[in-house]
């Protein structure tokens, strides 16, 4: 494989100015001073984007992602380094940047594809497709400014994934329009990857690094943690980002301090070797083989539940000291006892962490390792199933002639017990 | 910013290859082109961006005339609103007031505002252009320079009406040209417009990192017009200048011979007679001099050009974080 991109040794720095001269008058009045905070948004940046390849950047806000994004793009000069890109780049940082309100729909498409680099030919080629695209065949000779917030974005983003880049850098922007095209953007960019473009995207939603990357970059203050598969780099990040431990950039970029790690983790419910799944309001215990090289007092013990869609359902509180275990050498079994899940229908992923209580280093992280399933009896839909109490009373009675109407006790569930049972 | 150093790639084998589609992506051709993206770009790299985006810089153009006057014949009419005033009050200032006795004096004062005003126009939208159109900056990439060069390309679109307005003007007072000194002209134009380009090039990136440039630039602007001979000749200022050795000094400012290549072609008298004897308007010298002046400007011009590009590039890395 050949690197589509190739960043080195990419540094950014800014220059935060407590008081900016931005007249000459100003500058004369001050003596040409202005004293700066050096604020470095990247350092030292290095990584090769294969060609073909879907690339995520993860991070929190302010870690240097969309600066990085920026430099690739052009729009910024780094500091120092260099970036190589093979092939024609088009940057999605913003829907819509450069359109004219003053301009119909029409001229800002030539307008917009010009600025994004196409030839006015090329652009007359695609017309009609970015016009279809975007829903807008009834609109484009009317003027910008008169556009919905929604027919605005889906004009840009129809004219940036018909510009057909090599490369396509994309920032968080694939949020987009209503469910519909927001589908119709995904297959989109589903197409573009195979038919092998790269693409590269940042973003904190994990979810969608998951779902559409192969490879993920995980930064942090500029500087880059981990480049890893998805998995492993949304590990670190949400280690990070969750505090189960601040993840520091290691020698070779991984977490340090292997002396803990996690074996097999097993997932039991109140139906485990009857059934496969569990109902609302039954316990489920986690256990998690540790493998110790050296004791270690103290271990925080974390877990967290997603489901299917990898939404985060639950994350233990990291700092709980009732999840602190005292590992010996050799380690043991850590066993985590939900009595009870009053989750509904659905397929829920659990992770385990284990972390040192003394300094923030990860010892593990099992991303996903296990799932349960939760099947509902009942009619009641939705996440989770809440405690409710319905009663009803008589208008003019103040406090007596209370009905009780239905109680969702287990004791109601009771009777939906297996018919074994 | 750079959209850099193109470089031959190396032949590829492993190219994906276009799945389904009609326009979908073609291994080869321009997709192996190779961008650097770093601090430094080669001037000849910036004269080859700039060329390759040529359409943009139509686009860019269009879109302005299209804001500015709705592309209709009422709001270029508008345009020459400006213009006409300056010329009706230089004309009631002279003509009436001071009572000049050059015959058509009119047509005089037009030919050379209308050189002025494409320089003027120029210049001065090119400090508020780059600031102006911060929003694209900060988020698209794309040859800055671009935007400079459309506020002269603008600027020629107004003076072109201004021309078709003067040979209206020259049929109503039915006078003609002098037709051999009408070759000049173009010669005149491309001095004039590429020595605007590196004026309106350099103002713009200034602009940025200095924002009162736009008024000192005004200021500066009004000094200029009246150093160059617009409102009033050459000829009536020669003695004076030659008293004191500033003759080449005065000619050393670009529009002045500009502006008297285009009297010279266009209003054609070198001199004229009245009660109190001959005026000089003009120089004497043949064509041929004042093809050699402006072939002299039209290379000091292009050597500013590239100069100007120069400063811009040094100027522009910082432009998204400025603006």
């Amino acid at each position: 494989m050949t690197a589509a991109i190739q960043i080195r040794d990419i540094s950014k720095q800014f220059r935060l100015y407590s008081e900016k001269h931005t007249s000459l008058k100003e500058r004369v009045i001050h003596g040409g001073k202005m004293p700066f905070t050096p604020f470095w948004a990247l350092r030292d940046v290095s990584v090769d984007i294969e060609q073909g390849e879907t690339f995520g950047i993860l991070g929190r806000n302010g870690c240097g992602k969309s600066t990085l994004l920026k430099c690739v793009a052009g729009i910024l000069k780094p500091t120092s380094g260099e970036i190589r890109v093979r092939g024609s780049l088009a940057a999605m940082l913003e829907l819509g940047a450069g359109f004219q309100p003053d301009l119909s729909g029409r001229d800002n498409i030539f307008l917009n594809g010009s600025l994004l680099g196409l030839s006015h030919n090329e652009i007359a080629k695609r017309f009609d497709e970015i016009v279809a695209f975007a829903e807008l065949e009834d609109f484009i000779d009317n003027q910008v400014k008169f556009y919905s917030s929604g027919m605005y974005v889906r004009l840009g983003f129809a004219v940036a994934v018909n510009v057909d880049p090599d490369v396509l850098l994309v920032d968080e922007v694939l949020a987009v329009g209503d469910a519909a095209f927001q589908r119709k953007c995904l297959d989109h960019v589903k197409r573009l990857q195979r038919e092998g473009r790269t693409i590269v995207v940042v973003s904190h939603a994990t979810d969608t690094m998951r779902q559409n990357c192969q490879r993920v970059m995980v930064m942090k203050q500029g500087q880059v943690i981990t480049i890893d598969e998805p998995g492993e780099g949304i590990r670190v990040f949400l280690a990070d980002l969750l505090g189960v431990g601040a993840a520091e950039p290691g020698k070779d970029g991984s977490i340090r301090g292997n002396v803990l790690a996690i074996g097999a983790v097993h997932a039991e419910h109140g139906g485990s070797g009857e059934r496969m799944h569990l109902y609302p309001g039954e316990s489920l215990t986690v256990t998690a083989d540790i493998d110790a090289l050296a004791s270690v007092p103290g271990a925080m013990a974390t877990i967290a539940i997603h489901d299917d869609a990898h939404e985060l359902v639950f994350a233990s509180d990291p700092d709980d000291p009732i999840a602190a275990v005292d590992v010996p050498e050799g380690g043991g079994i850590v066993r985590f006892h939900f009595p009870e899940v009053p989750l509904l229908d659905g397929t829920y992923s659990v992770s385990v962490g284990i972390r040192s209580t003394t300094d923030t280093a990860v010892f593990d992280w099992k991303d996903q390792v296990t799932k349960f399933e939760v099947a509902n009896p009942t009619r009641s839909t939705g996440k989770v199933r809440l405690p409710l109490d319905v009663s009803f009373r008589l208008r003019g009675s103040a406090t007596t002639g209370e009905v009780p109407a239905v109680t969702s006790e287990p004791a109601v569930l009771a009777g939906w017990e297996e018919p074994s049972a | 910013m750079s959209l850099g150093v193109e470089e031959p790639a190396s032949a590829e084998p492993d190219r994906p290859t276009a799945i389904g589609g009609s326009t979908r992506f073609v291994p080869g051709q321009s997709h192996d082109r190779i961008t650097v993206v770093n601090g430094k770009v080669q001037l000849g790299q910036r004269l080859v961006d700039l060329w390759r985006n040529r359409d943009l810089l139509v686009l860019l153009t269009r879109t302005e005339l299209k804001i500015k006057y709705k592309q209709s014949v009422l709001g270029y009419a508008w345009s020459m609103l400006n213009p006409a005033l300056v010329l009706g009050i230089y004309y009631v200032i002279f003509k009436v007031i001071s009572k000049t006795t050059q015959p058509h004096f009119a047509i005089w004062l037009f030919c050379g505002l209308i050189a002025w005003n494409l320089f003027n126009a120029s210049a001065m939208s090119s400090t508020t252009v780059v600031v102006g159109k911060a929003g694209i900056i900060k988020k698209v990439a794309f040859p800055r320079e671009l935007l400079a060069l459309s506020t002269v390309a603008v600027a020629l679109v107004l003076f072109v009406i201004q021309l078709v307005v003067l040979v209206v003007f020259l049929l109503a007072f039915q006078l003609a040209p002098d037709w051999p000194a009408l070759s000049l002209l173009p010669l005149a134009v491309l001095a004039l417009i590429v020595f605007s380009g590196a004026v309106a090039v350099f103002l713009s990136a200034v602009t940025v990192y200095l924002r009162d440039t736009q008024h000192l630039a005004e200021v500066f602007l009004m000094a200029w017009f009246w150093g160059t001979p617009i409102v009033y000749s050459f000829g009536m200022i020669e003695p004076h200048l030659a008293r004191w050795h500033l003759t080449w000094i005065y000619l050393a400012n670009p529009i002045a011979p500009i502006a008297m290549s285009f009297q010279r072609a266009i209003y054609g008298q070198t001199s004229y007679t009245d009660a109190a004897g001959v005026h000089t308007l003009l120089p004497s010298w043949g064509l041929g001099g004042y093809a050699l002046m402006l072939s002299a400007i039209l290379i000091v011009s292009i050597v500013l050009f590239l100069g100007a590009l120069v400063v811009f590039g040094r100027l522009e890395g910082n432009f998204a974080e400025e603006l």
